[in-house]
């Protein structure tokens, strides 16, 4: 797929409470194909402390209107600088950068469940409107730490065909516990796709092995060039150090070798 | 206006290259810039036998600058020749491949089968990696030991020899003498600074290897005075970098000496930077009615 630098304007803005904001950017002309799971590599720009680029999944893609949304979590330099960021600004953006779902597993599921944890929840919004697209019905499985951590709920609750549920370790929303105890965890899919921090994607990839479901994950690892070139952002793979940038981000527990623990 | 210019037996169209382990194999950026606008790209270190590298994490971001601590992961020598190489051949540019090793019997193996191909017109030997145990800057940092490995490698490899310096040394001046005297055709520098960070909220060290090499603006200065004292210390050409992300910054160099530039750090943040950098070394040029970009070299 060829990769662009553009500026995008922003175009809106909403933020969800203390940690995460969402931000609308609108393209110069029609958009080119992005896959579910790919993402962009947004410029800092004012910052005395950041230099390079900082990696965000495509949150949702709007052809009609030339835009995408990125749903950040402030958790450093780079994201504060970002959240400061005011409509009509522009930004550059490398993109669409990485492999996106479904390569892994091989064919489009449907009866997925799509589980997500913190700014993991990111790329599931495109993931979930490609799938239904695509006559899925997807079953959404959305945890955090309390009601207020788990971003962007109007967005995931207007894609139809698709059923939200939610899980929160403090029970303010949804079940309580961790993903893995929710009731619709244990149910019956033909893929599981998960996005979150690794503790929350090793445990889901351990019991879709276990079931033997078809499964993939995607990773975060820091990065420097987003493009293959600098080897800065590699996982161990069963084949060895693959870079996440360009190979992944999203892997199956099989070539992570997440498989056998 | 002439931008062309020559590092030993090897013409580049402009002066304006692309620094090793910064830009993949150049197909990485094709989307991005028109590869054969460049004066050439160096590619990833390539050792003898295929290298995994150090464990994540082998990067970390410190006020403008980079560390890395990425260990020569690459291929080795034969999946270069048989996979990239019928690739690379195809671009309108240089491509000098980066040439590192444990061993001088390791340098002279890889150089040699370089040498073979046809439409590489250079290597870059690199004595001045920070981020291997074995080799890699052991011998950079000793002028008897460079001159040894510089001689060895010599002897088996016929064209254009670019020795890479490390900044991490007493004086750098003494090692380009030696290198010179070796039978090196240029000298590249620099290699990465040696360095450190600490994440404080983990106690831990940034990186995997607990120190890397510093590159990016911040090392800029540095690199520009040695690149001022080499030029003045040798005859060969040298080639500059460190930092460089524009075409001021790249007047920089050529002026304290620099015969050539590489570009490394500033791909990530603009992989059109090369573009950009050529463009503006035309437009300074043009303002300053300078016919041929050869005439401001070395004028510091
Ligand atoms: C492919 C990919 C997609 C991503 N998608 C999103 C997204 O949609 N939304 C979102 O909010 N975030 C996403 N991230 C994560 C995001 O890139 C980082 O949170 C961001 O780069 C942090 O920048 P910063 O300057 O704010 O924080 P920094 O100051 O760089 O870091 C803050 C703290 O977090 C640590 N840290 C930062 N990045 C990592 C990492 N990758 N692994 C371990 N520790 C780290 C640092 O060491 C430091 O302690 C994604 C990452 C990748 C690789
Ligand atoms: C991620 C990374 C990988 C590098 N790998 C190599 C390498 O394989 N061989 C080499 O000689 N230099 C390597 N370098 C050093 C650069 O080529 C260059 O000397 C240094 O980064 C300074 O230039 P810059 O500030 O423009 O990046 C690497 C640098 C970086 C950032
Ligand atoms: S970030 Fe450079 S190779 Fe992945």
């Amino acid at each position: 797929m060829k990769k662009y630098i553009t500026d995008f304007t922003v175009v809106g803005r909403r933020v969800y409470g203390d940690a995460y904001f969402a931000m609308e950017l609108e393209h110069p002309g029609e958009l080119p194909e992005i896959e579910a799971g790919q993402f962009v590599e947004v410029e800092v720009k004012g910052s005395r402390e950041v230099m390079l680029r900082r990696p965000i999944s495509v949150h949702d893609v709007d052809r009609e209107h030339n835009r995408l949304t990125l749903l950040v979590q402030v958790v450093g330099n780079g994201t504060r600088r970002l959240s400061q960021i005011g409509e009509g600004e522009r930004v550059s953006l490398v993109y669409p950068l990485g492999k996106g779902f479904l390569h892994g597993i091989g064919f489009v599921p449907q009866r997925p469940l799509l589980v997500g944890g913190g700014a993991g929840v990111a790329p599931l919004l495109y993931l979930s409107r490609c799938l239904t697209a695509q006559g899925a019905s997807p079953t959404l499985l959305l945890g955090g730490r309390t009601a207020g951590l788990i971003a962007s709920r109007e967005r995931f609750e207007a894609v139809e065909g698709a059923h939200v549920h939610y899980s929160t370790e403090d029970g303010s929303l949804g079940e309580k516990g961790l993903v893995t105890q929710h009731s619709v965890f244990g149910k019956d899919y033909d893929a599981i796709l998960c996005c979150g921090p690794t503790p929350m994607m090793r445990a889901v990839a351990r019991e879709a092995v276990r079931r033997g479901v078809p499964c993939e994950v995607s990773l975060e690892n820091r990065m420097a060039c987003g493009v293959g070139a600098c080897l800065c952002c590699v996982t161990e793979t069963r084949e060895g150090h693959k870079c996440v940038c360009k190979e992944g981000p999203v892997f199956t527990p099989q070539t992570l070798g997440w498989d056998n623990e | 206006m002439k931008l062309s210019t020559d590092i030993g037996k090897m013409h580049l169209k402009n002066p304006v290259m692309t620094a090793s382990g910064t830009f993949g194999y150049g197909e990485e950026f094709s989307d991005f810039i028109d590869l054969g606008r460049l004066g050439g790209i160096v590619v990833k270190g390539t050792t003898g036998q295929h290298r995994e590298g150090n464990p994540y994490p082998r990067m970390a971001e410190t006020p403008s600058g980079m560390l890395n601590a990425v260990g020569l992961q690459n291929m080795g020598v034969e999946a270069f020749c048989k996979e990239v190489y019928p690739r690379v051949a195809q671009y309108d540019t240089n491509v000098v491949v980066n040439v590192s090793g444990s061993s001088i019997e390791e340098y002279c193996d890889v150089a040699r089968q370089i040498d073979a191909l046809e439409r590489i017109p250079a290597i870059e030997l690199n004595i001045s990696c920070p981020n291997v145990k074995k080799g890699g800057m052991g011998f950079g940092t000793d002028p008897a030991m460079a001159a040894q490995v510089v001689r060895a490698v010599r002897d088996v490899y016929g064209k254009t020899l670019i020795v890479k310096l490390t900044p991490n040394v007493t004086s750098i001046v003494d090692i380009a003498k030696a290198v010179e005297d070796a039978g090196a055709d240029s000298v590249s520098l620099i290699n990465t600074l040696l360095g450190m960070a600490v994440d404080v909220e983990h106690r831990k060290p940034m990186l995997s290897t607990v120190t890397g090499g510093l590159s990016g603006p911040c090392v800029k200065p540095v690199a520009v005075r040695c690149v001022w004292q080499v030029a003045k210390a040798v005859k060969i050409p040298v080639v500059g970098l460190g930092g460089i992300s524009n075409a001021n910054d790249a007047l920089e160099f050529l002026m304290a000496g620099a015969r050539a530039v590489e570009v490394g750090t500033a791909n990530f943040i603009d992989p059109a930077v090369t573009m950009k950098i050529v463009d503006g070394l035309e437009e300074y040029c043009d303002r300053h009615n300078i016919d041929d970009i050869n005439k401001i070299i070395g004028i510091i």
